[in-house]
C-alpha cells in the first residue's frame, strides 16, 4: 500500500490506454509519454502495459506502506526521500515507512513512477488508465488526492531476487539504497523553449488557403494554458479555410491538428474525444508524440512535414531503439 | 465497391464511403465496419465510423513484422491499404437492412425538460405536438461519439429543428434529450451544454459495469416514447 500525503497537480494511474471501444465513444487514455511509462515498468521488472503514475508539473508526497522497488523516469522531477536526493532511471529500494517527496518538473512535463507489482486497481473494459471525464478507471476514476491508499500487486520471484540484492546495497542506517546502473535518459529533442514536430499531412490540409498553409510551417505556435491530457491549445497565427465547407464529425487520433472555426490549432493527445467535427490540417507523427507529452506550457512549438514513409521509419527506429533498452534492462536486472 | 482509402497520419486509413449523408452512404458505412470486424485481422486497433466513413486504427509495428516474414518491401501505409482493398474488395453488396430499433422512454417537459415550452413557442406548437413530433419518428445511430454511448442522430423533423442556447448550462443531468439544430441526442454522461432540453430518459446509455455497457451501435434505430413523472420515478427506483 502507498499512502498519497499530497497529491501533486495532476497525478492519475495510467497504462497503455483502453482500446476497442472508441466506436462507441470511450476514448483511449494512456500514459502521454508511453516511452517513458514502459521504461519505468520495465526497470521494476513489471509488464510494460502494468499501470504506473503519471505526475505533470508537481509531483505528489507518498508513503510507503511497506518496503518496494520503485522507477522514476520521463520529466526530471527531483524526487527525494527523507531530504535526500534519489536518481531517476534506475531501480531504488525504498525501505518500509519512507516518505518520498517528488518537486517540480525542471525538464519536460510528465514523469513516471513505477513500483515492482504495478498498482493493483481493476481493469475497466480492459485498462487501469484513468478516464477523468467519464469517471471511470485508474484509481476510483480520479486523479490521486491526499489520504488515498493505494494497494500495490504481487511481486514475481524475479522481482523479489532484484530486490534482495538492492536490499544487500542498503548502509545500515539508510532509508533507501540505489542499482548501480541506470538508463539512458530518453533524448526528446526539447530545449527550455523550443520544439519541433514532425508532421504528416491532415486529411483536409487542401481545405486550407495557401498562406495558411505556409503559417503553419513557417511560423511557430507556443502552448497555451489550456494544455491538458485531451489536447494541446496553440496560440498562433488562425489558420483559415478557403471556403465555408462543413465538415461531418469523423474519427480522431492522437496527434491530429484540428483547426476549430477561432483557426487557432489544437493538437489531441490522449484523452481526446474519439470524433470531431473540425478539419484537420495535420497529424502528429507517432514517434513526435512523447516529445509533445513533454512539452510545457509557454513552449513553443514548429511543424516539419514529412512523408509518411519517413513517419514510419522514424517510427521502426524508436521501436528499435526501445527493444534496445528493454534488453539491456533485462540483462542488467538478471546479472548475478 | 467504391471506396476511397486515405491516411490518417501514420496509423490510421481513413475509408469513405461517399460525400454525402445518404441512405445508401449510412449503409455502406455501418456495413463496412461489420466486414472490417469480422475480418479479424491481427494488425487492426480499431474500427470508428464517421457519417461517411470509417477510420481504421492500425498498429505500425504488427505490420512491420508481418511484412518482414512476408518479405515485402512496400510502405506500411500502401501495405495496410492494400489489405483492407482485398477485405473490402469480397463484398459485392451491402445489405439494407437496419440494426435493431430500440425503444427509450422519456418523461418530456416539467424539471426533466425544462425547455419544450421555448421549443414549442419558437415553432408556434403546443407542448403536446412538439412530444408526438418528437416520439413518431424513428432516428438512425449514424456513429457514437463525444462521450461514451453518445449516439450522433440523424431523422429530427425539420419542423423541430432549433438553434442551441446562447449561453449553455453548467450542467445538464445524464440522461437529458435534447435538440440542437438539426439534431436530436440523449446525454450518457452529466456534462456542461447548449442543448435545448425536451425531457429525460431513466434508461442509461452507458453502463461500464454491464456486460453490455453500452444501449446503442452505430446502425441501430432510436425510438422514443413518452412517460409519465411517475413512471420515470418508478423505473430510477428499480435500478
Amino acid at each position: 500500500m502507498i499512502h498519497v500525503l499530497k497529491a501533486g497537480l495532476l497525478t492519475t494511474v495510467q497504462d497503455l490506454g483502453r482500446f476497442g471501444y472508441q466506436k462507441d465513444g470511450v476514448v483511449a487514455c494512456g500514459a502521454m509519454d508511453a516511452i517513458a511509462h514502459k521504461t519505468a515498468n520495465w526497470i521494476v521488472g513489471n509488464q510494460a502495459n502494468e499501470a504506473t503514475l503519471e505526475m505533470t508539473l508537481s509531483g505528489p508526497v507518498i508513503e510507503f506502506e511497506s518496503d518496494a522497488v520503485i522507477a522514476i523516469t520521463g520529466a526530471s522531477i527531483q524526487p527525494t526521500i527523507f531530504g535526500k536526493k534519489i536518481d531517476q532511471h534506475k531501480p531504488v529500494y525504498v525501505r518500509a515507512g519512507s516518505i518520498l517527496r517528488c518537486g517540480y518538473a525542471d525538464y519536460g512535463c510528465r514523469a513516471y513512477l513505477a513500483i515492482a507489482g504495478g498498482f493493483e486497481v481493476d481493469r475497466v473494459m480492459g485498462s487501469k488508465s484513468t478516464y477523468l471525464r467519464a469517471k471511470l478507471g485508474g484509481w476510483k476514476g480520479r486523479a490521486l488526492r491526499k489520504a488515498d491508499q493505494l494497494p500495490i500487486g504481487k511481486e514475481t520471484n524475479q522481482q523479489l531476487l532484484v530486490k534482495q540484492k538492492l536490499i544487500h546495497r542498503l548502509q545500515s542506517n539508510a532509508d533507501f539504497s540505489q542499482a548501480n546502473w541506470s538508463v539512458p535518459v530518453w533524448d526528446y529533442g526539447i530545449n527550455r523553449k523550443n520544439i519541433t514536430v514532425r508532421v504528416t499531412k491532415g486529411k483536409q490540409f487542401d481545405w486550407f488557403t495557401e498562406t495558411s498553409r505556409q503559417q503553419f510551417t513557417s511560423l511557430r505556435y507556443q502552448i497555451t494554458n489550456e494544455s491538458d491530457r485531451m489536447g494541446y491549445r496553440l496560440q498562433g497565427a488562425a489558420l483559415q479555410l478557403k471556403s465555408d465547407q462543413q465538415l461531418l464529425s469523423e474519427a480522431t487520433s492522437v496527434g491530429t491538428i484540428q483547426v476549430p472555426s477561432n483557426g487557432k490549432p489544437i493538437c489531441l493527445m490522449k484523452d481526446r474525444q474519439t470524433t470531431g467535427g473540425y478539419p484537420k490540417i495535420a497529424e502528429v507523427i507517432t514517434a513526435d508524440i512523447p516529445r509533445i507529452a513533454q512539452a510545457k506550457p509557454g513552449m513553443f512549438l514548429r511543424f516539419h512535414f514529412v512523408s509518411l514513409n519517413e513517419a514510419e521509419q522514424a517510427l521502426l527506429n524508436q521501436n528499435q531503439r526501445e527493444e534496445q533498452l528493454q534488453l539491456a534492462i533485462r540483462w542488467k536486472r538478471e546479472e548475478r | 465497391m467504391d471506396l476511397r482509402f486515405e491516411p490518417m497520419g501514420d496509423h490510421g486509413v481513413i475509408i469513405t464511403c461517399g460525400d454525402a449523408l445518404t441512405d445508401e452512404t449510412f449503409h455502406k458505412v455501418v456495413g463496412l465496419l461489420q466486414v472490417l470486424e469480422q475480418a479479424h485481422e491481427s494488425w487492426i486497433v480499431e474500427c470508428i465510423p464517421g457519417y461517411i466513413n470509417v477510420t481504421v486504427l492500425y498498429d505500425p509495428m504488427k505490420i512491420f513484422y508481418i511484412k518482414m516474414v512476408e518479405q515485402d518491401d512496400r510502405n506500411v501505409y500502401t501495405y495496410v491499404v492494400d489489405r483492407l482493398q482485398q477485405i473490402t474488395n469480397q463484398i459485392e453488396v451491402f445489405s439494407e437492412t437496419d440494426g435493431q430499433t430500440i425503444a427509450v422512454p422519456v418523461c418530456y417537459g416539467g424539471m426533466y425538460g425544462p425547455d419544450l415550452s421555448y421549443v414549442a413557442n419558437y415553432h408556434g406548437l403546443t407542448e403536446q405536438e412538439v412530444i408526438s413530433i418528437h416520439t413518431s419518428a424513428s432516428y438512425r445511430v449514424h456513429m457514437i461519439g463525444f462521450a461514451p454511448g453518445f449516439p450522433y442522430l440523424g431523422g429530427l423533423s425539420e419542423q423541430l429543428a432549433t438553434p442551441r442556447k446562447d449561453v449553455p448550462r453548467k450542467q445538464i443531468s445524464a440522461g437529458s434529450v435534447g435538440i440542437a439544430g438539426n439534431q436530436t441526442g440523449v446525454y450518457p454522461l452529466a456534462t456542461p451544454g447548449g442543448w435545448q432540453l425536451l425531457g429525460r430518459t431513466p434508461v442509461a446509455l452507458f453502463d461500464p459495469a454491464s456486460d453490455r455497457p453500452f444501449l446503442v451501435q452505430p446502425g441501430d434505430s432510436m425510438q422514443f416514447y413518452p412517460i409519465t413523472e411517475l413512471e420515470y420515478q418508478c423505473w430510477e427506483a428499480e435500478k
